[in-house]
């Protein structure tokens, strides 16, 4: 039974009485979830392990360490599988040590064999050199916790300078071929109503014939000054004319003037 | 560069006005290539002059400090347990998880994702790189020639901004590992 001792115990552990209160921080399992957040990893659930035994990480006691880290692995294997993986990763490291240290080793390969401790207290060192370097980044002064930035008003007038950009000439004559060459894409076939129209042509140069008896000089049925349309449309009123046997042409022999006569 | 002449006076006050009114880190040569244009002053010279502010306003509450992008002017130091009741919880708290990754970054840049998590132990959320790359204090510069060519990752002048750094030289030394007693150890 218990001793009868001034102070009542706080609790049994492994059938003794804890009368005063562990030295290091309790953690119920209920509060697991939050451990894991509070921890940034194995490493530093291993880290937080070997300073709660106030132990140098060099005298890594890896028998002590294991023990304790797997049972909180245990505990959170039901709680976040995920992050649990990673926990799981350092238990099967650790377990590989322990059972490396209890094999006895052969005294041919003593000399090559290297402590396996010795990757593990490597990578808690550069982690705890990185989780120290973080905390003093995190002293660091910085904007707007520790630094305010001096700052003075400029007057609302100020415009503010608008920096046209340089062209070069060569840049312009090229975008001017590319919108040429693009213009092309564009362009319109006008199709104009005929100014001269053949049928009234054909009606005037009828009404010429029909005021003389006689035989038409060609060349006096043009005329010039309705430009080179006016021509092509009294030629073609001429072929119509012939065509449609109103007219007749004669030429006594060839390159001499042509004449032109009304078919009575 | 303009050839205009300038008093030693009148280029103070205008690089003291600039600095105050950019909103952002002056350094020498933003200030030659803008406010200073068209004057013929050398680099030399703006650097004594930003002596000279420096010296003027090193007895008050206000002072002119380098840092990553260039020179500005801040509260003093000391003033801050005061100024900071100005802007209360305006400052966000980072978690460890971001200021491990940010000081592996800082420290051993260039580095690829995979090697941050190498030294933490546990996986780099995207969620925290995203908060870095967005913050402007890393960027990826470049990618390492290993399979799956991984961003490498470094610190930005943004960064040194923030921490009120002029260079990466000014960060903390980084706590000595042990060597020697491991090699101690072994023997």
């Amino acid at each position: 039974m218990t001793p009868q001792t001034e102070q009542p115990p706080l609790a049994f552990l492994n059938g003794k009485a804890m009368v005063e209160k562990p030295t290091d921080l309790y953690i119920p399992p209920d509060a697991l979830e939050v451990i894991l957040e509070t921890f940034e990893g194995p490493l530093d659930l291993l880290l937080y392990l070997i300073k709660k035994h106030q132990l140098d990480i060099l005298q890594l006691s890896v028998h002590t360490i294991t023990r304790q880290y797997v049972a909180y692995v245990e505990l959170m294997k039901d709680l976040k599988l995920e992050l649990a993986a990673e926990y799981l990763v350092m238990a099967a490291l650790l377990t590989q040590i322990k059972s490396r240290l209890l094999l006895p080793v052969h005294k041919e390969l003593e000399e090559q064999e290297v402590d396996p401790r010795v990757e593990l207290i490597k990578r808690l060192q550069e982690y705890e050199q990185f989780k120290t370097a973080a905390e003093n980044l995190d002293e660091i002064p910085r904007l707007d916790r520790d630094i305010f930035v001096a700052q003075a008003l400029i007057s609302e007038k100020i415009v503010p300078e608008t920096l046209l950009p340089d062209v070069d000439m060569k840049d312009i004559l090229l975008s001017l071929g590319d919108i040429m060459a693009r213009a092309k894409n564009y362009t319109h076939h006008h199709i104009s109503a005929e100014t001269l129209s053949t049928r009234e042509q054909m009606s005037k140069i009828l009404q010429q014939l029909s005021e003389t008896t006689e035989f038409v000089e060609f060349s006096l049925l043009f005329e010039l000054s309705e430009g080179r349309n006016g021509v092509v449309v009294t030629f073609i009123a001429i072929l119509e004319l012939i065509k449609e046997c109103l007219i007749e042409c004669i030429q006594s022999e060839p390159r001499i003037q042509i004449y032109v006569q009304l078919i009575r | 560069m303009g050839d205009k002449k300038i008093s030693d006076e009148q280029l103070v006050e205008i690089i003291e006005a600039a600095i105050f009114v950019a909103g952002k880190p002056l350094s020498r040569i933003v200030l030659k290539e803008t406010v200073l244009e068209e004057f013929n002053v050398s680099l030399i010279r703006i650097k004594q002059c930003l002596e000279t502010l420096e010296a003027h306003y090193s007895t008050r509450g206000i002072q002119l400090v380098k840092v990553g992008s260039g020179f500005r002017f801040q509260a003093s130091k000391n003033l801050s347990p005061w100024l900071s009741k100005l802007f209360q919880g305006k400052t966000p708290k980072y978690s460890r998880a971001l200021l491990e990754t940010l000081s592996l970054i800082a420290y051993r840049q260039p580095i690829t994702r995979g090697e941050i998590e190498q030294v933490r132990g546990v996986a780099v959320s995207s969620h925290i790189i995203k908060t870095l790359l967005e913050r402007g204090w890393v960027k990826g510069v470049g990618h390492k020639e290993v399979p799956g060519r991984p961003a490498l990752y470094a610190t930005t002048a943004a960064f040194l901004d923030y921490f009120s750094l002029a260079s990466l030289e000014n960060l903390p030394l980084l706590p000595e590992q042990q060597e020697n007693k491991i090699n101690q150890m072994l023997s």
